[in-house]
């Protein structure tokens, strides 16, 4: 196995107790194959179950015990059939032993690879913990776990153990749960180990690190106290962002009888004077400008070599400061950690004696540095201590960048006191208020914290893997829609909405919102997606989902439903006024032509004015209406007219839209008034 | 739908939330400095702060103006700008009037964009204006003179220019006189007031904003109610509050300025869903963003004309260009899974753009390397949804209060992160505001996104080296004497962004010298050369190290990497200047021409090809 590669075991729980969680255990196994497949595909994977009625491994087979063991797939590079094979574990009927199963495969790790071998060795357990283990034939469990955890050190195996405990069952004894959770803490103090408790499908998938990233340092060198002392240390990322591999272009140019087409694309940039002109320029023939004003100053590389701001790689230190002196929002960038120089055991006494002492008196310190040389600008950032709880592991500082004076837009805010009383809540609302921001709890106890950050996936990643798998069985697979478990990340939990059901009624009840109804129906949409509850009719409109069929004309067919799709379709507002004006222009065809039709035109103007109230435009429905009387008047058509009033067909008035230059009283009787005339002659 | 790729994919480069916060509009501002030039403002001084010496206050307003300048030619190089003086013996303006002058240098209109030249030559006004412009009253009671009423004229048919709807209009006045018609006649004082006044109501009415920054006498302050108040319209509330903001000395005043310059802010709207059924609207202010030398245009060598630059996509097969949004692939289990740009963007549409609350936490929860990117800062609006500013400050008040901070997830961005909601409360500091107040939105990590360092520093079963009482003592010690006194975040400017523009200067100006900038980003040597923190860093140094401290002792593995390095640098197997010579580089391998690269300290990324061209320039020189 090669340096950079990694041998990896899962070894899962399939023990009823399981079962529950294993649809989550089997997609969070999956996408780390899946990533292999496409990162790490020299990687080799072995997949170990435990729990299952049947026993087969090569311990049972060469010394007996080690029942209810069950190799999966031995040992080797990541396949296809693995990343399948994942999906399906099977279901177990008897509650495993888990230090068995870390023989098993420990067992199975030494025989594949001889300690001198390099690559990376892990095991991944996923359990729930909480069935009793064996006692050992001799000696104690303590014992026992040392002496396989010393191995595994020895061995250089990294142990990972995923522990499920969000649906732990009554009859689980307290007191096994307590063993096995002091059983795998020995693995952490002895070996390479880890423990990670999930509570959620969620944090399930979050705890399996499916990206495996070779550390590299990005800085090697001094923290320069002053000249004359020096700490040797060495700067890692600590947080760095995953993002979705940058997709090769494909060209399908290349016709399908040509076997040894690339279907590469290649991008050519073509430098021209003017957009016109074919004269290209070679790129050695451009200089950089920069603007400065009006002008664009061209400077010459030479230039810019000489002129240029100049660094020499070191980390220097500017000073301590009071850690409440830097504020959190000023972190600029992703994280990066100062670790000491592990060789140089003096190097790690000087950072934890600073680090502690730091922590101590929350002091922070504020450091300048250039990472490589002649890199082109100074980074000047905050050290904060980062002291660790495990004994073996050496303290460090984490580093986060500051802005420069440049980098700082001040803008002045009105001071909330300031602001008129009646923004401000009351007493009561404060108190409502402060209630929701105590109960809405994320993190009742340290342990409990949900939404930890270290154990949340990426919403996107997890897709987009997810869709890649469908599309390479069918080309035209749909998207699949967002896994239930990533509702936890976009939503509040149901649970705990529901829990605090009567706070949260409260905190709605004490603040009210309302649109600005002096706003137009542009920006009309921020409370559209409330669920409503009343049954009033109008909603039908807000409800109506435009997007599936993008209707951008009034028809002859269905001119109703037409319009009410146009108007209120949300990607650009003057889909509105296009709606309103081509409905007016259907109407006045339906009116013109009318023989009998007067009804369909009678509902169209309702339409029209239901929707014109919605949209809060009551002068282009008035206007309108005055026009289509005016016309009604000139082709005789009275007995169209008629039928306005006992369709309570009126203007629209100032308590529908405040707009409307409409009186309440005289939206009803305009037509009495206006059609007496008509009726007399 | 007609997507462009560059745009489906750019998140992958940059962060295209920066778009969000970018002017969407060519907005631009319209902005006329007026400069009482009158005998008063070169005889009132006051106290400089850095130097023993007292300076005038023309001297103040003009370096304001002239820093303002600087800026404004980086920042907002569209805004348009004119100087203006007052009280002057000469005049220049196109009304001819008395007493005004209208600064500016040739190949410029009156208000035009800052060019060059005439920051340089803004720098020099103070030794060519008694010469040129010449300082002198110019409101005379007999003559019914009114310089004031004149500028304004002259400031307010300057700012004709520009539509009123996509350009922002403001005047700057800098004065020490608070009662210009003070020392006239009941009668003529009134008129000239109402004149005045009336001059600059039309211009408010216009659109144009004016602003006044009153310089204080030493032992004087200036009194805003006599005049002025009615000039720029306060009202009796606001008077309080701008009192205090109105400084003495020089730097006050160009922080007011610089701030006051800045007051227009690009914000973004978000939806901030509490509960269902509820969701109050808030602005997003992107208050600190890496400033970054204006982009490059690329201008052809001979001509210095831009250059345009075309990009076209061409198949290797066939050699055709490629239109329209093309398909990308993704080689996984032996097959290229196809892709197009209409699905990559759905699958990164998660949710809506929404702001879920989820709930809330302790701030402890929040770690130091819970950090990706610049925050966002966020303030509430009534403008679409009243009510929405109640219930944030109520929530704001609790969080501050109980000590928590809301985590939510923001679908606005690509890729959807979940965040923390940390309140900040407002700190004012001599009158101006410090951290407004507001919530600042932090972009956490997902899980993946976070790397466990530490665990690959742990030697499992092997305790760490930890220090003692007295190492704890000493490096105490330390830190007190390192001491940063009046600390604050953004006291540094960017030395690497001050070159740039210092060089930007000197070659677009045709000066032979480069201005100095000052990197104040390195450590205070006088300081930290003083005995005191000499001693205490000897100290600190001496527990950890004890007497030998050039001995570091080297234990557990050695670093093997750095080894290999070193060592492959030393033995240099081949004559390379030979197989350059007969073109045999190419038959080396990539390692073998790394050797020599690293020894020579040469760059060791690209390609091979690249590599040998890299050793062949090398040996070339």
């Amino acid at each position: 196995m090669a340096r950079n590669r990694e041998g990896l075991v899962l070894l899962i729980d399939v023990g009823p107790a399981m079962h529950s969680v294993l649809p989550d255990v089997e997609k969070a196994c999956s996408l780390l194959l899946q990533k292999k497949l496409i990162y790490n595909k020299y990687d080799e994977v072995g997949i170990v179950v435990f729990g299952t009625e049947e026993t087969g491994n090569e311990l049972a087979r060469e010394i007996g015990g080690y029942e209810h063991v069950t190799v999966l797939r031995n040992i080797r590079v990541v396949d296809e059939v693995v990343a399948e094979h994942v999906k399906q574990l099977p279901r177990g009927t008897v509650a495993g032993d888990f230090l068995d199963a870390v023989i098993v495969e420990m067992d199975m790790l030494i025989k594949m690879y001889s300690a001198g071998q390099k690559g990376k060795k892990r095991m991944c357990l996923i359990t729930n913990a909480a069935c009793p283990t064996k006692d050992p034939f001799e000696g104690t469990k303590d014992d026992q776990v040392s002496t396989i955890a010393t191995k595994m050190a020895a061995e250089g195996i990294k142990m990972e153990s995923i522990v499920m405990r969000s649906n732990l069952i009554g009859d689980a004894h307290e007191k096994v749960i307590e063993e096995n959770d002091h059983l795998l803490n020995l693995f952490s103090s002895n070996a390479i180990a880890k423990t990670v408790n999930v509570e959620s499908p969620l944090s399930l998938l979050g705890s399996l690190k499916t990206r495996r990233v070779a550390p590299v340092t990005l800085f090697r060198g001094d923290l320069e106290i002053n000249p004359t002392m020096k700490i040797k240390v060495w700067v890692y990322k600590k947080v760095a962002e995953e993002r979705l591999s940058t997709l090769q272009l494909y060209s399908d140019k290349a016709p399908p009888t040509d076997k040894f087409a690339k279907h590469e694309v290649k991008i050519d940039y073509d430098y021209k004077v003017t957009a016109e002109s074919t004269q290209v320029i070679a790129p050695e023939e451009r200089v950089k400008g920069f603007r400065y004003g009006p002008q664009v100053i061209p400077i010459s590389p030479d230039e810019i070599e000489t002129l240029k701001f100049k660094t020499d790689k070191g980390m220097k230190l500017l000073g301590f400061t009071e850690a409440s002196n830097i504020l959190r929002h000023y972190y600029m960038k992703d994280v990066n950690i100062v670790v000491p120089d592990p060789s140089k055991e003096k190097s790690v006494l000087a950072v934890s004696a600073i680090a502690r002492e730091m922590k101590e008196t929350n002091k922070v310190a504020i450091v300048r540095c250039v990472w490589r040389n002649g890199q082109d600008n100074v980074v000047v950032g905050v050290l904060t201590p980062n002291v660790s709880e495990r004994e073996d592991t050496p303290d460090s500082f984490y580093f986060n960048v500051l802005p420069f004076a440049e980098d700082v837009r001040e803008f002045p805010f009105p001071s909330f006191n300031k602001l008129p009383s009646s923004w401000k809540p009351d007493e009561q609302q404060q108190a409502v208020a402060d209630n929701l921001v105590k109960m809405l709890d994320l993190a009742p106890s340290a342990k409990e914290e949900v939404l930890l950050p270290d154990l949340t996936p990426n919403p996107v990643l997890q897709r987009f893997y997810e869709y890649l798998e469908l599309k390479s069985k069918s080309t035209d697979a749909a998207l699949p829609p967002m896994d239930e478990t990533f509702k936890r990340i976009m939503e509040q939990d149901p649970e705990l909405s529901s829990n605090n059901k009567s706070i949260m009624d409260a905190f709605r009840g004490s603040f009210e919102v309302k649109e600005n109804p002096k706003l137009k129906k542009a920006s009309k949409r921020l409370l559209r997606d409330k669920p409503s509850g009343s049954d009033d009719e109008d909603n039908r409109m807000i409800t109506y989902d435009a997007n599936k069929h993008k209707i951008d004309i009034v028809g002859d067919a269905n001119p109703i439903q037409d319009f009410e799709a146009m108007i209120s379709r949300r990607d650009n507002h003057d889909w509105a006024i296009k709606a309103i004006t081509q409905m007016k222009k259907r109407i006045v065809k339906l009116v013109e032509n009318c023989t009998d039709e007067g009804d369909k035109a009678l509902e169209c103007v309702l339409a029209l004015r239901k929707g014109c109230v919605l949209e809060q435009e009551p002068k282009q429905f008035n206007e309108f209406l005055n026009h289509l009387f005016e016309l009604c008047q000139e082709r005789k058509l009275s007995h169209f007219l008629k039928h306005f009033t006992s369709k309570k067909i009126t203007l629209i008035p100032k308590s529908e839209a405040p707009d409307s230059d409409v009186v309440d009283e005289n939206a009803d009787d305009y037509f009495t008034v206006k059609q007496e005339p008509m009726l007399e002659s | 739908m007609e997507l462009d790729p560059d745009d489906v994919f750019r998140d992958e480069d940059e962060d295209p939330e920066n778009d969000f916060f970018q002017e969407k509009e060519a907005s631009k501002e319209f902005v006329v400095y007026l400069i009482d030039a009158s005998p008063k403002m070169f005889s009132s001084t006051c106290h400089s702060e850095e130097e023993d010496k007292q300076e005038s206050h023309f001297h103040i307003a003009v370096s304001c103006i002239a820093q303002s300048l600087k800026s404004h030619i980086i920042n907002r190089s569209n805004d348009e700008i004119a100087i203006c003086f007052f009280n002057t013996r000469e005049k220049k303006n196109l009304q001819d009037l008395n007493g005004v002058y209208v600064f500016n240098v040739p190949e410029r209109e009156c208000i035009d964009r800052p060019t060059a030249r005439l920051i340089k030559e803004f720098d020099l006004i103070e030794e060519s204006f008694d010469k040129d412009i010449g300082s002198q009253t110019g409101i005379v009671s007999d003559s019914r003179e009114n310089s004031l009423y004149s500028a304004l004229w002259v400031a307010q048919a300057l700012l004709r220019k520009g539509s009123s709807k996509t350009a922002d209009k403001r005047m700057f006045l800098f004065t020490n006189e608070d009662d210009p018609f003070g020392n006239m006649r009941i009668s003529v004082k009134e008129d000239m007031t109402r004149t005045t006044l009336q001059r600059a109501k039309d211009a408010q009415d216009l659109g144009i904003s004016i602003e006044l920054l009153p310089l204080s006498q030493p032992d004087k302050q200036f009194n805003i109610t006599l005049f002025y108040k009615d000039l720029i319209g306060l009202n009796s509330d606001e008077l309080t509050e701008f009192m205090p903001s109105v400084g003495q000395k020089l730097e006050d005043m160009k922080d007011q300025l610089k701030k006051r310059v800045l007051a227009k802010r690009i914000a973004k709207r978000i939806t901030f869903m509490i509960c269902d059924g509820l969701s109050i609207e808030l602005n997003g202010y992107a208050l600190l963003r890496p400033a970054i030398p204006g982009s490059i245009t690329w201008l052809d060598s001979t001509t210095n004309l831009p250059v345009k630059v075309e990009r076209s996509y061409i198949c290797t097969d066939t050699g055709a260009i490629m239109q329209g949004p093309i398909q990308r692939i993704q080689p996984y289990k032996n097959q290229n899974v196809m892709f197009t740009v209409e699905e990559l963007s759905q699958v990164k549409k998660v949710s809506t753009g929404h702001l879920r609350l989820l709930g809330f936490k302790p701030l402890n929860c929040l770690k130091d390397y819970h950090n990706l990117k610049p925050s966002t800062f966020l303030y509430p609006s009534d403008k679409e949804v009243i009510g929405s500013t109640r219930a944030f400050i109520a929530l704001h008040r609790s969080m501050i209060q109980l000590q928590r901070f809301a985590v939510a997830f923001c679908g606005g961005t690509t890729p959807p992160r979940l965040v923390a909601l940390v309140a900040q409360e407002e700190i004012e500091s001599d009158g101006g505001q410090v951290e407004p107040p507001g919530i600042n939105m932090i972009y956490l990590p997902y899980a993946n996104d976070i790397r466990d360092v530490e665990e690959l520093h742990s030697k499992p079963g092997v305790a760490a080296p930890r220090p003692s009482d007295d190492q704890l003592k000493k490096a105490s010690a330390l830190m007190r004497r390192l001491e940063l006194k009046d600390f604050s975040v953004c006291q540094f400017a960017n030395p690497a962004l001050q070159r740039h523009y210092a060089m930007l200067q000197a070659i677009a100006l045709d000066e032979n010298e480069l201005r100095e900038t000052r990197d104040e980003t390195l450590p205070d040597e006088e300081g930290m050369n003083r005995p005191a923190v000499v001693k205490a860093i000897e100290q600190f140094k001496q527990s950890i190290y004890g007497d030998d401290p050039d001995e570091e002792s080297d234990t557990g593995a050695k670093d093997k990497s750095r080894k290999r390095k070193a060592g492959n640098a030393d033995d240099v197997k081949y004559d390379y200047i030979e197989l350059a010579k007969t073109g045999k580089l190419k038959d080396l391998t990539v390692v073998e021409l790394k050797t020599y690269l690293t020894a020579n300290n040469l760059p060791v990324g690209g390609k091979k090809e690249v590599l040998i061209n890299r050793i062949l320039t090398h040996i070339g020189k």
